[in-house]
């Protein structure tokens, strides 16, 4: 089996789904003959032409609009946002049309448009080009929002975003495209939207989260089994909606849960995972529920440091998985 | 002169390792800060890394060719002492002295925890015995978790703590009884209720063991019989069997103190009155009170004793202090025929002794059938304060002892 990058796996799914359905198609900003500008598209102008791999002009309306118009004629638009911050001007077109279509005409129409878009910061990227976006859209039903944490799962969740029959946000942690590596089959698999997974099996403190920082929980979960403390940990996967039942069983087996999101703390989509947990696993909690999240402040800062002190990172995950741990 | 590090620098974003292509410099080269040092390749990107310093490269550790991380070494270059130095030291003095908070150790030894609360609840376990590992001394539910899966706390300590409600409970069955017509529903009230809760308590929590012994009172009887007609009439009240019982029980409790002890908590304590607790049935009620000090008694002051109480108990004027003190007990069930019988142990004491019906019975003397006189005599014993050994060792004493009275050795008085 091949290793590969976080970007890779992502390039090799979209290609996999071009050959397999020659409605799929790709625009955005750059996606053309750059092969955008973080290489996700690079190779498939060349392969499947100007027809399929659209370079658009810089205006996100109208790279969502024309995606949701040409997904309610039956086709399989893959939309680029070239960052997640860029997404702002679209949000009328994706919450008011995409999200709503299906429902408004009765199901006589649906719109299976995916929308690609790298977020997240630590990548010395500052205000437009590090923020997390997704808590804009989770609370929008007729949305899906995925966003994988390595290789492996984001090209079979991104395959399934292409095949799904409404509108799926798909958010990539940009630091994670050539941070992450690992075997990715090149044969035809597809995960499912909507459910959380497993990434490590542990009985003293349960940690949820999703995108990057389950990679670094997963380090610090390393470190912390060396101590004698043995960590659970569920990746999201899906952050809207979320896979509640996942969830309950994930916070009910140890008790003690700590959830980590790199967004910033107040209405972050772990929020809603505190509530689900609080409704429905009161007796079986042994701690307060715990939160590790960025700052309540606008953006992540320019300056190294203050990056460091926004940004979620695995020491920060491991003091606070400690913490827990002692309670 | 000092060494400093040169890093791969991060060159765009989403870029995590660069590899060098080609170094602009030689180790021994003077450069100054700013000065191309080296070309470097990612997949987005060439460009050239400057120096972050003015000095002489001193080595370069990364090969061209070679690709490393993001923060990782390229060279090293060695530069003037200035300014480095001093920055260091204000950062260090700046740092702030870490307060340590220490929590009192015990403080959250009282914090339930729902799920510590839930799983203590289920499983009717008493969270004062549990020590918390957690923060302040808390209980986890590991903690209590452990403790179910090791089978529950030790029994000990908490059994002869009172559980009222424990007991009433048990009380409640739950499965509800269909009444025809013709039944009759009785409340359970007072004594009955007094005497059911007594019960369950003692067969809750005294793990019993039983043992019977065959005693041969044939001239136990034979002198009785001779003496009860004159006892009557100089005393006013009938000579029974059961004052020679119970003195017989009496100097085997002294010799035995074991069996006239109780459990509490961690410890046994073996009392030093020899207090006997006699059941009496009234109708419906069952009262037990207590011959005090028997040892110190002559069989006609045991008799009295017996008398009076059983008078009281009949007349319903025992007061407490008839009934209280009792350190075993002793019950007369050979009254109503009965011939084998295993006493419930009445709570706290650590046995019970049943006297049953004297029998006439054929048994084998010397080769030869004999007509004789057989008691039974069934004892009931709390098996965490006593062993086999030791009531066998107690019964044979009894036995021994009562097989032995006759005209020649009994002085009632």
């Amino acid at each position: 089996m091949p290793i590969m990058s976080y970007i890779q796996a992502i390039t090799l799914a979209l290609r996999e789904e071009m050959l397999r359905d020659d409605k799929v198609f790709i625009l955005g900003e750059d996606v053309g003959k750059k092969g955008g500008v973080f290489r996700a598209t690079d190779g498939l102008y060349d392969e499947f032409g100007e027809y399929r791999v659209l370079d658009t002009p810089l205006a996100e309306s109208a790279i969502a609009g024309v995606g949701i118009g040409a997904a309610m004629y039956g086709m399989r638009p893959v939309a680029e946002m070239q960052f997640a911050d860029f997404i702002l001007p679209a949000v009328n077109q994706i919450i008011s049309e995409a999200a709503k279509t299906r429902y408004r005409s009765n199901n006589d129409w649906s719109v299976p448009i995916t929308i690609r878009a790298p977020y997240g910061g630590g990548v010395h990227g500052a205000l437009y080009h590090s923020q997390s976006v997704e808590a804009i859209f989770a609370n929008q039903p007729g949305l899906k929002i995925v966003m994988p944490s390595g290789p492996y799962d984001a090209k079979g969740l991104l395959k399934a975003a292409i095949r799904d029959n409404d509108p799926v946000l798909f958010f990539e942690h940009k630091r994670a495209y050539r941070l992450l590596k690992e075997e990715v089959p090149d044969d035809d698999y597809v995960l499912p939207i909507g459910k959380a997974d497993i990434k490590r099996e542990g009985t003293d403190i349960t940690v949820i989260t999703y995108g990057l920082c389950v990679h670094f929980a997963l380090q610090a979960a390393e470190k912390l089994a060396e101590e004698g403390i043995s960590t659970h940990i569920l990746d999201l996967r899906t952050v809207y909606p979320l896979d509640k039942e996942s969830i309950i069983k994930a916070a009910s087996k140890t008790g003690k849960v700590l959830l980590i999101t790199e967004d910033n703390l107040e209405g972050s989509i772990i929020g809603e995972v505190a509530a689900i947990i609080a409704e429905n696993c009161l007796f079986d909690l042994d701690a307060p529920i715990m939160r590790l999240a960025g700052p309540d402040v606008p953006a992540m800062p320019y300056a190294p440091t203050m990056e460091k002190y926004f940004m979620v990172n695995p020491d920060k995950c491991e003091k606070a998985m400690r913490e827990l741990a002692e309670f | 002169m000092a060494l400093e590090k040169i890093t791969m620098p991060q060159l765009g974003e989403s870029v995590t390792e660069g590899t060098v292509s080609n170094w602009l410099v030689k180790v021994g080269e003077e450069v100054n800060k700013y000065d191309p040092i080296a070309e470097v390749l990612t997949d987005k990107v060439n460009a050239e890394v400057p120096s972050s310093f003015t000095g002489e490269i001193k080595e370069l550790v990364v090969k061209e060719g070679e690709t490393i991380a993001v923060g990782e070494v390229m060279c090293t270059i060695e530069v003037e002492e200035m300014n480095k130095k001093s920055t260091q030291q204000a950062i260090a003095e700046e740092e702030i002295p870490e307060i340590k908070n220490e929590s009192n150790q015990e403080s959250m030894k009282k914090r339930y925890s729902p799920a510590v609360l839930r799983l203590a609840q289920e499983n009717d376990i008493d969270l004062e015995q549990i020590t918390g590992s957690g923060k302040g001394g808390r209980i986890t539910r590991k903690d209590v978790e452990k403790v179910i899966q090791n089978g529950g706390l030790p029994q000990m300590g908490h059994v002869s703590q009172p559980k009222s409600t424990i007991t009433s409970a048990l009380l409640n069955t739950s499965t509800n009884l269909k009444i025809n017509e013709g039944d009759i529903e009785i409340p359970v009230t007072g004594i009955r209720k007094t005497i059911a809760q007594n019960m369950v308590r003692s067969k809750h929590e005294i793990p019993h063991a039983w043992m019977t012994i065959e005693v041969d009172v044939t001239e136990l009887v034979s002198y009785r019989n001779k003496i009860k007609g004159d006892f009557q009439d100089k005393e006013g009240f009938k000579l029974t069997y059961f004052p020679f019982f119970v003195k017989a029980v009496s100097e085997a409790l002294k010799k035995f103190p074991q069996v006239n002890s109780t459990w509490q908590n961690d410890k046994i304590i073996q009392r030093k009155d020899i207090n006997l607790s006699i059941a009496v049935a009234v109708e419906d009620q069952l009262f037990v009170p207590v011959i005090k000090n028997a040892d110190e008694k002559s069989i006609k002051g045991i008799a009295k004793d017996i008398h009076d109480l059983a008078t009281k108990a009949r007349n319903h004027s025992l007061s407490v202090k008839d009934l209280e003190g009792g350190t075993f007990t002793i019950n007369n069930t050979g009254i109503f025929g009965s011939i084998h019988s295993m006493g419930i142990i009445n709570h706290p004491q650590a046995a019970i002794l049943q006297v049953e019906s004297i029998v006439k019975r054929p048994v084998i003397i010397n080769n030869m059938f004999a007509a004789r006189d057989i008691v039974n005599l069934c004892l009931s014993l709390d098996h965490r304060i006593l062993d086999g050994l030791v009531c066998g060792r107690f019964l044979a004493f009894i036995k021994e002892r009562l097989e032995n009275m006759n005209e020649d050795n009994i002085n009632i008085y």
